[in-house]
């Protein structure tokens, strides 16, 4: 098996250095709306000339460079727990590197590892066996303000007035994303998910991050809840920062799985402007990062 | 833009409103969770007695933040090995975290700013009023470019706290940020919440987080 650990040390330089295109494209779409001189352009403005000089300097785009979420899909034949140990170690030279901002903190003392390796789900690692040719693995960094802001309703919800339908899923999401303000670093990404357990429901919230900003639900329905989500979301005027202004958010990626007779979660992942994903794709020995 | 430079007085934070956008110049001092927690345990409240170099970090960090400045920061610093340490990514980090230590802190330390992101809560801002300070919003994410303004590296203390959470000390050079909670009780988060509420009651018909 190749060892990929060099490669995999590259995926964690470009994901925390360098903004994915279609995130920076939303931002500048996002700084003429708002209003000429205002707090939440110049927001932006610093936004964007950051996004700039970290991918020109190499240096991470927010210090919180988050949980590591890689997501590894492999042909059958490639061994989990040598990828786990050369993703680790990749981990631990990012870290050296100053890629990454050292995260791992344990619960109890409160001891930073200093390396970014903890229990073995730290960083985080997703293995799916696959039936494509090429290994695939994505990369999320997930910074720490954002995560915090995240929230997970049982509906139905009645001082929401929430019940089990999408009209249901609009009125907690919006509600989610008034009581995120600006603390979560707006303008944010928001990755819904319908079903599942309280588990599943936050794990796929969080794969939904994965599809591009600028992409559409296949479903009709769900397309448009999305798009009538990020433009009532922006109407609550949070703004970028929490300064006050038209966007709130970036855009609504919704996914849904099957859940209980009994439980009906709705499960908000919300991420920052510094929406830090990539992917690297092994085939044939050949290495390409997108 | 407003410039300021560190230490500030009483009257320099009173002359500053929300909204304006301010250069601030001089030595402050980065602190978060752990930090906080431990000024209030071990130096405010004294619910926990001082212990290894709690004595001489207290010592050291009183004379900075009399006047001075916390940044609720925890950032990516190079040169580990060495010892010549330097910042390379330092942005805000989420500030509401702070809200039940930071009132009695900048009263303890009589500090007159404090840095971060996000805003913090009426208890902070009443303290704005009394002690007197001000609340500086940094852009959050920017960590590249704020560390530009980071001139040098002076000392660090609780390192042992992890790298995030250590309390270091900066010398910074222009660094941008914004009031957005000033000494004359305003405050600019409390006034978007406020909006945002009334926003969320008209697309979904009722008030948030009722029942």
């Amino acid at each position: 098996m190749l060892d990929l650990t060099e490669a995999f040390v590259e995926l964690i330089r470009r994901t925390s250095t360098d903004l994915p295109a279609d995130v920076e494209q939303a931002l500048r779409e996002a700084r003429p709306r708002e209003a000429s001189d205002s707090a939440a352009q110049r927001a932006l403005d610093a936004v964007l000339e950051n996004v700039d000089l970290a991918r020109r300097t190499a240096s991470p785009i927010c210090q919180d460079t988050g949980t590591p979420l890689f997501f590894v899909h492999h042909p059958p034949g490639w061994s989990t727990r040598q990828l786990r140990e050369q993703i680790r170690a990749a981990v631990a030279e990012a870290t050296r590197r100053s890629y990454l901002r050292p995260n791992a903190v344990d619960a109890l003392s409160g001891k930073n590892s200093g390396n970014n390796l903890g229990d073995p789900s730290f960083p985080t690692i997703h293995f799916e066996d696959s039936e494509d040719e090429e290994l695939a693995v994505d990369l999320i960094l997930k910074g720490g303000g954002c995560e915090n802001v995240g929230a997970q309703y049982s509906l139905p919800h009645g001082g929401l007035q929430a019940g089990r339908d999408l009209e249901g899923v609009r009125r907690v999401v919006l509600d989610a994303v008034h009581q995120a303000q600006g603390q979560g670093c707006a303008p944010g990404i928001l990755g819904i998910a319908i079903g599942g357990d309280r588990g599943s429901s936050y794990l796929a919230s969080k794969q939904a991050l994965l599809r591009p900003v600028d992409d559409h639900h296949p479903d009709p329905e769900l397309a448009a809840l999305e798009a009538r989500l990020t433009e009532e979301a922006n109407q609550l005027g949070i703004g970028p920062m929490g300064f006050g202004g038209e966007t709130t958010v970036l855009g609504a990626k919704i996914t849904h799985l099957h859940r209980l007779p009994a439980s009906f979660f709705v499960s908000v992942s919300y991420m920052c402007w510094a929406h830090r994903r990539r992917r690297m794709t092994v085939r044939r020995g050949q290495i390409t990062y997108s | 833009m407003k410039t300021l430079t560190l230490p500030l007085r009483p009257e320099d934070v009173r002359d500053l409103s929300v909204g304006d956008p301010v250069a601030l110049s001089g030595v402050l001092v980065t602190a978060r969770d752990a930090a906080h927690k431990w000024m209030v345990d071990t130096l405010i409240r004294k619910t926990r007695p001082p212990e290894g170099d709690d004595q001489a970090c207290a010592a050291a960090l009183r004379p900075l933040l009399d006047g001075g400045a916390i940044y609720h920061c925890g950032p990516v610093v190079a040169g580990l090995d060495s010892g010549e340490y330097r910042f390379v990514a330092a942005g805000p980090t989420t500030s509401s975290r702070e809200e039940p230590y930071q009132a009695d802190v900048m009263a303890h330390f009589q500090a007159r700013a404090v840095i971060g992101k996000g805003g913090m809560g009426a208890r902070t801002l009443a303290a704005c009023a009394s002690v007197p300070f001000v609340y500086l919003h940094a852009i959050g994410g920017a960590a590249t470019l704020i560390a530009r303004t980071v001139t040098r590296v002076v000392a660090v203390h609780k390192l042992d706290f992890g790298v995030p959470e250590a309390m270091w000390v900066i010398e910074v050079k222009d660094f941008p940020a914004v009031v957005t909670m000033d000494a004359h009780g305003s405050s600019l988060h409390r006034d978007i919440e406020s909006r945002s509420a009334q926003a969320l009651i008209r697309l979904i018909g009722l008030e948030p987080g009722a029942g």
